[in-house]
């Protein structure tokens, strides 16, 4: 029997009952009384000079109450970024400043240069029209390798536009070279993991608020983090202590990762409200949308795998050019690095493993973590080749995926590339997604698509990903500027209600049910007695927020703590007053009891003493029931699982259509199996988006040809069959203390390969061996013509 | 949006002293409209709303002829089973546009006057050889079309009505742009007793055009195979990130065919 409440339980999102009715309460949905509205006038041009900005007859025009520009901003900081990379000869990243408004020089089309605050948004949009702005243009950097000759510079200070030159894992470079060199076998593979940009569905906004009778700050906005945008904002942009800066994000309309990064539109209305003395609100457009928030991926890789004669993979070697943008985003440079050279081990035993990544800089908006971030490029290119070389060498793509398995005995596993994997059973999604797919019945499927004119493929791919991020330990050796504990407060109410105050931020995964089940498995009462409050730094003691896959495993193990210490505390208030040893108690199902005995006392009697302490231990414990813990995670969590896509391909017009699509996950325990399916519905699609349909593409001027939905191909539900999806086969996670794992990115992250390597699949016939994402219909169609000359 | 006075005639004869102003611009659906002017593209003084015209909504269908007001919605003319008896290819063509907000706002002469290279009614009209009645004249479908977003429209003239003559048999066999959904590459085919036409939406600079080849061919037998051999040049074709000029000429062959097979 499913169970009906607590773990395990699939209990209905309590929070859609506001969002499907209307009544969430988006940072748009926000109104300060006074309020001004700010519009930024961009750059439509990538790359320039500012040879003329006059604002004088704009500032002139009604409604208009001030015009800034980066002159009237030379006491901010520039955005900061929150990770140092070291690159191979041991220096640190080069780390241009990132100005909230132009200086001197425009860097990207969406670059902003001045900032309108205006009675009415209309009237903002005329002045911005007003706007004497003239650039003289220079040569747009779009394309990394012409990047890499220095001939136009993003940054005058950057030679060669180059970010970083990193290696790892350096020690092996020579070993990993005579291995291949050495090789029965080498199967080379260029790709491309295509840009892409990551659409939530409600866009950015920030409203900034100063209170001068209190100097107090206060930032509402779409933020996935708002104690990490209190962190870097206020510390390093305008200098205003924790104490003076409130930062609230209230309903978020889903992130993806592009609301993780501190913005320089927050920094300027914070620092607008004050400058002005009245409230400044902004909302990007869809447009603007597509011209400033972070972009995902955008690598290109060539990646080597060695096997002996036997199809053990001896060594494994990848080149990556990846892609920042115009400025360093928050994360942007761990993005390629740590969160992707550590996954190249994949599933496998690869016992040497060496890669290069040279980060670029380009008149393009900036790059940084979207759904997975590195983990989907390392996945990409690592099941890529593998399948390429089962084709190669005739092999059965799942067979040399199994041989090379990490056996579930080897475990703990360390990689060769830093990480030690806990837990694990790969052949057994392997073999539970090939069972669910129908491995044995495609030979008929395909014959059955042949005799309509159809190439039916078959495809597989295995990922794990490194979640749960992170120990703050390792990130801090790795080059991250913060810790990545997280922070929650259980708040006991005296009748016995639950508060919960937790740094997860919940932008879509449905934390207010999830977490409200694990608290009220624990003190054995209903959900509905508990509350998940979150989105305010001053109503949160602390968070690092939610990305990676954290929130369960690190968010939701700060709450088991916390409701940890409330039990035991509980305990010695019952102890009292049942007058029995603290050791005879014992708490289940929200009663405490006297071991051995039939007393007895109920959870809201206990409550209610900690708040009302007439009859209390008070000289040895405090009144109330309040407790905060912080948790800071042993290792990383190791989600893992297969994937299975079957499509069917139109040669005439090169139409990809997905057939059936199974993803068996091991995700470790589950808490609401429903929100997890629905976790891997999203990352899926997704996923299948970037295979299939998304792609950023910028002309040679630096333009984003694809910078509306007219041309940005989103998936939409009748893209895809319904996915089957499985999370049965489980290797609880070892090191936190509800056995989970994380299940936001797997989707995206395991499908992109799967698709492809079917899709070729069905194209082998042809001869096709490659075709780069996305596997559009006119990509796929010249790739059989060309296959065919 | 900038600023704009919003009027709402009830008859023809006010729409267009309305539209003689200058700089008044027709709304009909807004699909098209309504996004231009959200990014600040178009800045009309006023803009004339058509939907509040009786005689410009509706649907006859008689004497071998479909008659649709201009201010009709697509979903009108996808559900109509007056329609749908007489000539189900034009039905099945407004229900595969956008999606069902579009379709309840968007409107024939609002597509047919704006004439996206990349609009599916522009196939039809032009595929059955229709009569563009407007409130001076009426045009014949061949002289109207004259190029991406032109038209044979005189300033402020408004498309009050479309005509089809009742094919014997016809399709449309539409291939979807990824991102928009419009056609990529969308081909018209209708069998009347005097011959075959072919018209093709979204392949070519030109905008909307008739095969003529393929016409030819198809007038001497109805079948996919007289079309073996036959292909239009690439040259002139549109190059986007959706598709090559030689991927869209390769499908205005595919989707040809596959018209006249659906067509039966
Ligand atoms: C998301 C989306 C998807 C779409 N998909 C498709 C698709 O797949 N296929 C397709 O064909 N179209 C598609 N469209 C376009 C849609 O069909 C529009 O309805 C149509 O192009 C314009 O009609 P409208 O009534 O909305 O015109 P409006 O937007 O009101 O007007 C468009 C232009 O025509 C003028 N105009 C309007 N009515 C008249 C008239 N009666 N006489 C003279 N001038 C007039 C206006 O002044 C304006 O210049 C899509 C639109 C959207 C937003």
């Amino acid at each position: 029997m499913p169970k009906d409440h607590g773990i395990g339980a699939s209990s209905k999102r309590r929070e859609d009952i506001r969002f499907l009715t209307g009544k969430g309460q988006y940072t748009d949905d926000i109104n300060r009384p006074g309020q001004l509205y700010c519009h930024f006038l961009r750059s439509d041009v990538a790359h320039g000079r500012i040879a003329k900005l006059d604002t004088a007859a704009a500032a002139a025009m009604p409604g208009v109450v001030a015009i800034h520009t980066a002159q009237d901003l030379a006491a901010v900081g520039g955005v900061p970024c929150g990770w140092q990379v070291t690159d191979k000869n041991g220096e640190a990243m080069k780390e241009p400043k990132h100005p909230i408004l132009a200086e001197g020089k425009v860097r990207h089309v969406g670059d902003p240069v001045a900032a309108i605050l205006a009675e009415s948004l209309e009237q903002a949009q005329d002045a911005a029209e007003a706007i004497e702005l003239e650039i003289e243009e220079l040569p747009a950097v779009v394309d990394m390798k012409a990047a890499l000759s220095g001939e136009s510079l993003v940054h005058d200070d950057v030679p060669g536009n180059l970010c970083f030159d990193w290696e790892f894992v350096q020690e092996n470079k020579d070993a990993v070279a005579e291995a291949i060199a050495g090789a029965a076998h080498v199967t080379r593979l260029e790709l491309v993991n295509n840009r892409l940009v990551a659409n939530p569905m409600e866009p950015r906004a920030a409203i900034g608020e100063y209170d001068a009778a209190r100097d107090e700050h206060t930032l509402w906005t779409t933020s996935q983090n708002p104690h990490v945008i209190r962190l870097l904002m206020g510390a390093f942009v305008l200098s205003i202590p924790e104490h003076k800066l409130r930062v609230v994000a209230p309903d978020v309309g889903g992130g993806f990762g592009s609301k993780i990064y501190h913005y320089a539109e927050e920094a300027y209305v914070t620092w607008a409200a004050k400058a002005v003395g009245r409230p400044v609100k902004w909302t990007a457009s869809r447009s603007e949308a597509f011209l400033s928030d972070a972009q995902g991926r955008d690598h290109v890789t060539t990646i080597e795998l060695a096997l002996d004669a036997e199809h053990n993979f001896v060594a494994l070697r990848c080149h990556t050019l990846a892609n920042m943008g115009a400025y360093l985003s928050t994360f942007a440079p761990c993005i390629p690095t740590w969160l992707h050279g550590t996954l190249l081990a994949g599933n496998y035993r690869t016992p040497l493993i060496f890669t290069n990544v040279q980060a670029i800089f380009t008149n393009t908006v900036p790059v940084d973590a979207y759904r997975g971030a590195g983990r989907p490029e390392a996945t990409f290119q690592l099941e890529r080749v593998i399948d390429k070389a089962a084709r190669e060498l005739g092999l059965d793509p799942a067979e040399l995926r199994r041989k090379n398995f990490i056996p579930p005995d080897a475990f703990p596993y360390q990689t060769p590339v830093a990480v030690q994997y806990d837990t694990g059973n790969y052949g057994a999604t392997l073999d539970k997604a090939l069972e669910m797919a129908d491995a044995a019945g495609f030979a008929a499927r395909k014959a059955e698509s042949a005799a309509r004119g159809k190439l039916r493929g078959f495809g597989l791919a295995s990922y794990i990903e490194a979640c749960g991020i992170a120990p703050s330990s390792l990130v801090g050796a790795l080059g991250a500027r913060a810790g990545l504990y997280e922070a929650a407060t259980v708040r006991v109410n005296p009748t016995g209600s639950i508060s919960v105050f937790t740094g997860s931020h919940s932008h879509g995964q449905g934390h207010e049910t999830t977490f409200a089940q694990v608290v009220a498995d624990m003190l054995g009462c209903d959900e509905g007695q508990v509350d998940i409050v979150h989105g305010d730094t001053n109503r949160v003691p602390f968070g690092m927020g939610t990305y990676g896959s954290r929130s369960l495993a690190v968010g939701g193990s700060a709450i088991v703590k916390s409701v940890e210490k409330i039990v035991a505390k509980a305990k010695k208030i019952a102890a009292h007053l049942l007058e029995a040893a603290e050791g005879d108690i014992q708490f289940a199902d929200g009663q405490f009891t006297v071991a051995g005995t039939d007393n007895a006392l109920g959870w809201g009697d206990v409550c209610l003493a900690a708040y009302v302490p007439h009859k209390y231990p008070i000289e040895e414990l405090e009144p109330g029931l309040e407790e905060t813990s912080f948790y800071d995670p042993a290792n990383f969590t190791y989600p893992a699982g297969a994937y299975v896509c079957e499509v069917e391909v139109d040669p005439e017009t090169g139409r990809v259509e997905v057939q059936n699509f199974v993803a068996a996950d091991d995700f470790g325990n589950v808490v609401n199996p429903m929100i997890v399916e629905g976790q891997v519905h999203g990352g899926l699609a997704q996923g299948l988006g970037q295979a299939l349909l998304e792609n950023a593409v910028y002309d040679a001027e630096g333009q984003l040809a694809s910078a509306s939905y007219m041309d940005y191909a989103m998936p939409r539900a009748a893209d895809f069959p319904s996915f089957a999806v499985d999370h049965s086969c489980v290797t609880p996670c070892t090191h936190n203390p509800l056995g989970v794992k994380g299940c936001g990115e797997a989707g995206a992250i395991g499908s992109p390969p799967a698709l492809v390597n079917a899709v070729i699949d069905a194209l082998s016939e042809h001869g096709v061996s490659h075709i780069d994402m996305p596997l559009t219909p006119t990509r796929v169609w010249e790739a059989i013509q060309a296959a065919k000359a | 949006m900038y600023a704009f006075d919003y009027l709402k005639p009830s008859t023809l004869d006010d729409a267009a002293a309305a539209l003689a102003r200058e700089d008044a611009q027709a709304i009909s659906g807004g699909q098209t409209l309504i996004p231009t002017l959200k990014a600040r593209l178009a800045q009309p003084s006023a803009l004339v709303d058509l939907t509040g015209i009786a005689e410009m909504r509706g649907i006859a269908v008689a004497d071998g002829t479909v008659t649709i007001g201009g201010a009709t919605c697509h979903a009108a003319v996808a559900g109509s089973a007056e329609i749908r008896a007489a000539f189900p290819a034009l039905c099945d063509l407004a229900g595969r546009i956008g999606d069902p907000q579009v379709r309840n706002r968007g409107t024939i002469g609002g597509s047919v006057a704006n004439n996206d290279p990349s609009a599916c009614y522009p196939a039809a009209v032009l595929g059955t050889g229709a009569t563009v009645v407007t409130n001076s004249r009426e045009i014949p479908a061949d002289e109207y079309f004259q190029g991406m977003f032109t038209t044979a429209l005189e300033e402020g003239e408004i498309v009050t009505a479309l005509r089809f003559p009742v094919p014997q048999k016809a399709a449309y066999a539409k291939f979807v742009q990824p991102a928009s959904r419009f056609a990529l590459t969308g081909v018209f085919v209708a069998k009347y007793s005097g011959g075959v036409r072919v018209a093709v939406t979204g392949a070519s600079e030109k905008g909307v055009f008739r095969w003529a080849e393929a016409e030819a061919a198809l007038s001497t037998e109805f079948s996919e195979g007289s079309l073996a051999g036959l292909s239009v040049p690439a040259d002139g074709m549109i190059g986007d990130i959706h598709g090559s000029p030689d991927y869209r000429a390769h499908l205005v062959g595919v989707m040809t065919r596959r018209a006249v097979a659906a067509a039966g």
